[in-house]
């Protein structure tokens, strides 16, 4: 059952450098685009661990956005070419795991571009409301509904924490 | 004379080389079954589930619990022994991160079902018989544990509280383990029973590891003459060992073969393939896309690569389009 209510949520990975910055200007120059993107930004594109990703849709994004300066023209000479490489290999694993591609998009948008940020923003929102909501932590929880209950006293959920404090897990 | 400590061994969906791993400890076994009461042992010795149920709650020592959970039946003996255990202990792969029965995570029941009882090219099975988990036989009522769609690690189904990681666990840890216990000596709950390090740390190749990794091709073992003591990511092979925690003394890099990764990840690291993805994939040497997919090619599959023993407990757990069967009555 479709929610009507459902708007995409989009988690943006920006490098301070370049797409920040850009989004930034878009921003002081008043352009208008979609309120989906939650934006988080790092030093460089460099730094999106393919954790960060998988943990946002695992935790309920239905997109990730990923923007870094053009290559050739990193702030650290070469942590947007280990960005494409990542994306490329990260790409072939969600599909086996049957993400759609178009759920993840990597762009190359500098400080100057900020009209680039506003079109990029607005597509990937409308490319994810095409998909769908991704839904997967309640898709995990449907998939647990099959196990029988614990009989343990209440307030001890099998699955968190998943480990404990000792083993304190950090994406 | 005191009471001797109740040791638990069993076994859920795994191959037996867990069990094997206990047999392992050779003339050692005897000093432990001199120290501690084995109340359950399927493989080896012949005891009743009435009888673990008859137990008062937490009269076992401890657990040690190989296997991940796939059936009902499997998950109902992981409720019983934990009720009836202080300790429970996740020992070996599939039983912490899900192993490589999780793989199967990728399809849905009815994929694997169909596979295996009509397409396999060994079956011959006209009628399509599949198992039922109730059927009738001569006016009885068979019943089968009922067969899940996902396959799970034990702490998705109960607490633990402590792992031992391997595919199999060595004897050396699992002694160590079976010593601290006897002695009181456990770390904090939830620990994983194996230094925090990377493999790499205690690999006898780590001088060759260059600092600067660039790989111009993948190359899988049977492919190449592997050098018996250069660094095998040097050597262009998918070594798992920066991704993986030590503890098993780097022993297939010693057998020149690569790390596959069966210790998990550290504590530091919550999806190992994740993170083998991305430092491996950074390092590789072409800037061009066409060139960097002709190089990554060399990967032909990267969820069996990166999640060989951990797909069930990684970030995404398994295929998230999977059809789900509908819930199947207990028998």
């Amino acid at each position: 059952m479709p929610d009507p209510n459902w708007q995409p949520r989009i988690v943006a990975f920006f490098c301070n450098w370049c797409t920040y910055t850009a989004a930034d200007l878009a921003g002081v120059s008043r352009l208008k685009y979609a309120p989906n993107a939650l934006v988080i930004r790092l030093m460089c594109s460099g730094r999106v661990d393919p954790q960060f990703i998988l943990d946002a849709l695992a935790k309920g994004a239905d997109g990730v956005l990923i923007g870094g300066c053009h290559l050739g023209d990193c702030h650290y000479v070469e942590g947007n070419y280990k960005t494409v490489r990542r994306f490329e290999m990260l790409q072939r694993l969600l599909r086996d795991l049957g993400i759609e591609e178009r759920r993840v998009r990597l762009e190359w948008i500098s400080a100057s571009e900020g009209e680039r940020v506003k079109t990029v923003i607005n597509e990937m929102v409308e490319q994810v409301r095409a998909l769908g909501p991704l839904r997967l932590p309640q898709r995990q929880e449907e998939w647990d509904r099959e196990m029988t209950p614990l009989a343990e006293p209440a307030g001890q959920s099998p699955l968190a924490p998943q480990r404990a404090a000792a083993e304190v897990a950090h994406a | 004379m005191p009471e001797k400590p109740k040791i638990a061994f069993y076994w859920c969906a795994s191959c037996g080389g867990c069990e094997e791993a206990v047999v392992d400890l050779a003339e050692d076994i005897l000093s432990v079954v001199a120290a501690v009461d084995i109340v359950l042992w399927p493989v080896a010795m012949d005891f009743k589930k009435k009888q673990i149920e008859a137990m008062p709650d937490k009269s076992i020592a401890a657990t040690l619990l190989n296997g991940a959970i796939r059936t009902s039946e499997q998950e109902e003996m992981a409720h019983l022994l934990r009720r009836k255990s202080q300790y429970l202990i996740a020992y070996g792969a599939c039983a912490q991160l899900g192993g490589i029965p999780s793989l199967a995570n990728q399809f849905s029941r009815e994929q694997l079902l169909r596979y295996v009882y009509e397409e396999a090219p060994t079956v011959e099975n006209q009628a399509k018989t599949r198992p039922q988990s109730s059927s009738q036989n001569n006016g009885h009522t068979v019943t089968l544990p009922v067969f899940r769609n996902l396959v799970r690690a034990l702490n998705q189904v109960v607490e633990v509280d402590f792992y031992i990681p391997g595919c199999p666990p060595t004897p050396k840890m699992t002694k160590a383990a079976v010593v601290a216990l006897l002695e009181g000596k456990l770390p904090p709950k939830g620990s994983v029973l194996a230094p925090d390090m990377a493999l790499c740390e205690q690999c006898a190749r780590k001088a060759s590891k260059p600092a600067d990794l660039s790989f111009t091709a993948f190359k899988r073992p049977h492919q190449v003459m592997l050098d018996p003591n250069l660094c095998l990511l040097a050597q262009g092979v998918v070594c798992m060992g920066p991704a993986t925690r030590g503890g098993c003394e780097a022993v297939c890099p010693a057998g020149n073969m690569p790390c596959t990764g069966c210790f998990g990840p550290t504590s530091r690291v919550r999806d190992q393939g994740a993170k083998m993805l991305s430092s491996l994939c950074a390092n590789v040497a072409a800037k061009e896309t066409k060139e960097i997919d002709e190089i990554l090619a060399g990967i032909p599959d990267p969820v069996g690569t990166f999640y060989r023993y951990g797909l069930g407990t990684s970030l995404l757990r398994g295929k998230v389009s999977l059809p789900l069967a509908p819930a199947q009555k207990e028998p």
